[in-house]
C-alpha cells in the first residue's frame, strides 16, 4: 500500500509458467511481491490485454514484464508511448495500446516501462531454464534498483 | 496479413490466421480454372496435451492443466476438477464447493464472450469484412465506439474479478480441487460482486442489442455467409435446460431431431469417436452412431443454445425464444449466428452470476467430500467455445496413466474447415486474391475462435508468416510482418 504523496507503483507481469522461460513475467511479479516494498503493487497475468488499461490506471509507474524469445542479453528496458499498433492478435495486446487505452478512456497516463527478459525455452514444461534464470536474477536488481531510483525522483 | 499465390496451380497460404489465438494456417487449393479444389485449416497446436499430464499425480491435475492455455485455463481447471472428483469416488460435492465453482465458470463465460465479441468479432460486425486492416481491431472500436468498448474493457475486467475471488488468483488459481473448492466467497468478496453485477447484466443486455442490430441490418448476408447445415453437441440439464457447468450430453440433427440425449460422462467413448487424419495434428471426432462422414458436429453458443429446450434466466430465455424464431422450426445455422447466440449466453451467465451472489450457500464451510478411490475419471463441462472433455485413467499410486482431452476447438474441427471451404467456394474466384477477401474467411474461423493453445507469447513471437508454395508443395516465397 502507498501511503498520501508516495509514487504509486504496479509491475505487471506476464506470460505462461507451464511454457518454461515465458513464466519469468509472472515470477518477477511473484518476487516483487515478496519484496514487500512500501508503494508497489505486484500482479501477474497469461497476457496482458485491454481490461489491463483500467488497472493500471490507479498508478503513477507502470512496469511490464515479459520474456523475450530474441530480444537484448540478460534484459532490455525501455520506456512506452502510447500507440495503437495493430497485433496479429486481440486476445493479447502491445504495451502501447494498453497505455493509449488508458490514457484515451481512463483519463490517465502512469510513466509505463516494459522489461524484456531474455529467454530460451518456450515448450510446454514447468521451470525457467537455468540459462533464463541468470537473466532473471539480473533482471531482479535491475527493477529494485529502478523503483528505488523512481522513490528517490519522486522525494526530490 | 498478406496473400501469396502461384499462377499455374494456385494454392493460397494464410499464415497464422489474425486475430485467433496461436498459430492457425488456411491452405486453399485452387484448380487450373481457379475454382476451389481443396481447403484445409490446419492446427498446429495441441501437441503434447495428453502427455504433458501422464506420471502426475491426480490431484495435480486441476492446477497444472491450465497451463495449456492462457485463454480459457478456467474452463480446464474445472472439467480436470470434476474428473478428479470421480476419482476421488466423489459423486456429488458439497453445495458450497458447487456453487463457488459455477460462480467462477460464469464469471470466466462472461469475461470469454466479452473478449469474443467486442475485442475479436465487433470491428468485423461494425466495419465490415472488407474494411482496411488498420480498422479491424479492437482499437478502432475504441475509438469509433468509445462508451462500448469502455463498458466491454470494464466487463472483461468483472469476469476476471470473479475468477479472482473464487479460483484465488488469475493465474494458476488454486480454488478447484478434487472432491471440492478450497475456499468460500467472503462477505466482502460477495459485497463487491454484488454492487456491480445488474450493471453488467445491464451492459450484457446492450452488448447483445447490439450484436442483434447489426446483425438484422445486413441480415440477408450474414445468413447466408459462411453458412452449412451441420449435427449439434451440448451439455444440457436433465430436463433439457442450458447447463454450461454440468449436465449430460445432447445430439440433434440439422433438423433439430435428437440424435441421443442424457448420455452421461461415463459412456462418451459409446457416442463420440475421433478419427485421424495424416494431413493434422488435430483429431476429427464424430458421432459415433452416424459414423465419420455424417457425424461431425458443431459445439459452443450456436450448439448450446440449439440443442437446449430452455433457459433458466428470464432475459436470456426470452432473447433465446427470439432467437430460435429465425430457423423458423429448425436449428439456426448461420455460421455468424454464432456472435448472437454468444450474447445471449453472455446475458445469461451475467443473470446467473447474479443469483449465485444471493446465495447463502457461498459463505458456506463445507468445501470438500472425499469417497473411495477409483481409478477412472471423465467430466466434462460447456467451455465458452464449446463441449470440452476431460478424461483420465489413474493407477494406484495416484499418478495419471492417461489423459484424453477433446477441446471445443477439436469438436469443431470439421466444421471449421467447412467454414473456409464454403467461404472460399462463396468468396474466392481464382481471379483476385484481395486482404478483404481473405478477411472473410478469417471472419468465418473467428466466430469458431479457436483456441490453438499458444499460450507463449513472449515479445517478438508474434510475427505473420506468409508462404507462398507451388503445386508440388515447394516454397517459393515467404513473407514475414510483425
Amino acid at each position: 500500500m502507498s501511503t498520501p504523496g508516495e509514487l504509486n507503483i504496479l509491475v505487471l507481469g506476464y506470460g505462461n509458467p507451464g511454457r518454461q522461460d515465458d513464466g519469468m513475467g509472472p515470477a518477477m511479479a511473484e518476487a516483487v511481491q515478496r519484496l514487500a516494498m512500501p508503494g508497489v503493487s505486484a500482479d501477474a497475468d497469461y497476457q496482458l490485454n485491454i481490461e489491463d488499461a483500467a488497472h493500471m490506471a490507479e498508478f503513477d509507474r507502470v512496469l511490464f514484464v515479459d520474456a523475450s524469445i530474441d530480444g537484448e542479453e540478460p534484459f532490455a528496458c525501455r520506456r512506452v508511448a502510447p500507440g495503437a499498433d495493430i497485433a496479429f492478435t486481440s486476445h493479447s495486446v502491445s504495451p502501447e495500446s494498453v497505455l493509449a487505452i488508458c490514457e484515451d478512456h481512463f483519463g490517465h497516463s502512469p510513466e509505463t516501462h516494459v522489461l524484456a527478459i531474455r529467454g530460451y525455452e518456450f515448450e510446454f514444461a514447468e521451470g525457467i531454464t537455468s540459462r533464463a534464470k541468470s537473466n532473471f536474477e539480473q533482471a531482479l536488481a535491475f527493477v529494485q534498483t529502478l523503483i528505488r531510483g523512481w522513490k528517490e525522483e519522486r522525494n526530490g | 496479413m498478406a496473400v501469396s499465390m502461384n499462377n499455374e496451380k494456385r494454392k493460397v497460404v494464410i499464415n497464422p490466421v489474425t486475430r485467433v489465438e496461436g498459430h492457425g494456417k488456411v491452405t486453399i487449393q485452387l484448380d487450373e480454372n481457379g475454382h476451389v479444389e481443396r481447403t484445409r485449416f490446419h492446427i498446429v497446436e495441441f501437441r503434447g496435451f495428453e502427455r504433458f499430464v501422464q506420471g502426475r499425480m491426480y490431484w495435480e491435475a486441476p492446477i497444472i492443466v491450465q497451463r495449456l492455455c492462457g485463454i480459457c485455463p478456467v474452463s480446464h481447471h474445472l472439467a480436470a476438477s470434476k474428473a478428479m472428483d470421480v476419482v476421488e469416488g466423489v459423486d456429488q460435492v458439497s453445495p458450497t464447493a458447487e456453487k463457488m465453482r459455477r460462480l467462477m465458470h460464469y464469471g470466466q463465460t462472461y469475461q470469454s464472450h466479452a473478449l469474443h465479441f467486442f475485442h475479436l468479432a465487433s470491428p468485423d460486425l461494425l466495419f465490415g469484412f472488407d474494411a482496411p486492416v488498420e480498422k479491424r481491431h479492437v482499437l478502432a472500436v475504441l475509438a469509433e465506439y468509445p462508451d462500448v468498448a469502455k463498458k466491454a474493457v470494464l466487463m472483461r475486467k468483472y469476469g476476471q474479478e470473479v475468477i479472482k475471488a473464487t479460483s484465488g488468483k488469475k493465474i494458476h488459481g488454486t480454488g478447484s480441487l478434487p472432491g471440492g473448492v478450497n475456499k468460500n466467497l467472503s462477505i466482502a468478496e460477495r459485497d463487491a460482486l454484488q454492487a456491480e453485477v445488474d450493471t453488467m447484466i445491464e451492459w450484457g443486455v446492450e452488448g447483445l442489442e447490439l450484436c442483434k442490430n447489426v446483425t438484422k441490418a445486413d441480415l440477408d448476408n450474414l445468413a447466408k455467409f459462411g453458412t452449412f447445415e451441420s449435427n449439434f453437441v451440448s451439455i444440457v440439464a436433465e430436463d433439457g435446460c442450458m447447463d454450461l457447468y454440468d449436465g449430460n450430453l445432447r445430439a440433434i440433427d440439422a433438423d433439430g431431431n435428437k440424435i441421443f440425449d442424457q448420455v452421461v460422462p461415463a459412456d462418451y467413448l459409446d457416442y463420440i469417436q475421433e478419427e485421424v487424419r495424416p494431413w493434422s495434428y488435430m483429431k476429427f471426432p464424430f458421432i459415433k452412431p452416424l459414423g465419420k462422414e455424417k457425424g461431425w458436429y458443431r459445439v459452443g453458443p450456436l450448439a448450446r443454445v440449439n440443442a437446449c429446450d430452455y433457459i433458466d434466466t428470464p432475459i436470456a430465455e426470452k432473447e433465446r425464444q427470439e432467437f430460435m424464431a429465425l430457423g423458423g422450426g429448425r436449428p439456426v445455422h448461420a455460421t455468424m449466428a454464432y456472435h448472437w447466440a454468444r450474447m445471449i449466453e453472455l446475458v445469461h451467465s451475467a443473470e446467473k452470476m447474479k443469483e449465485l451472489l444471493a446465495d447463502p450457500d457461498l459463505q458456506g464451510t463445507e468445501l470438500r467430500r472425499k469417497g473411495e478411490r477409483r481409478n477412472r475419471g471423465v467430466a466434462w463441462l460447456e467451455a465458452p467455445r464449446g463441449t470440452l472433455f476431460h478424461h483420465y485413467e489413474v493407477d494406484d499410486k495416484d499418478q495419471i496413466t492417461l489423459a484424453n482431452l477433446i477441446v471445443s476447438t477439436t469438436n469443431n474441427n470439421e466444421a471449421m474447415n467447412e467454414a473456409v471451404r464454403v467461404i472460399a467456394d462463396q468468396y474466392l474466384d481464382g481471379k483476385e486474391i484481395t486482404e478483404g477477401l481473405l478477411n472473410h474467411i478469417e471472419v468465418g474461423i473467428r466466430a469458431y475462435d479457436p483456441c490453438l493453445s499458444c499460450a507463449t507469447h513472449a515479445l517478438g513471437q508474434m510475427r505473420l508468416q506468409v508462404q507462398l508454395t507451388d503445386a508440388d508443395g515447394k516454397l517459393i516465397d515467404e513473407k514475414l510482418r510483425g
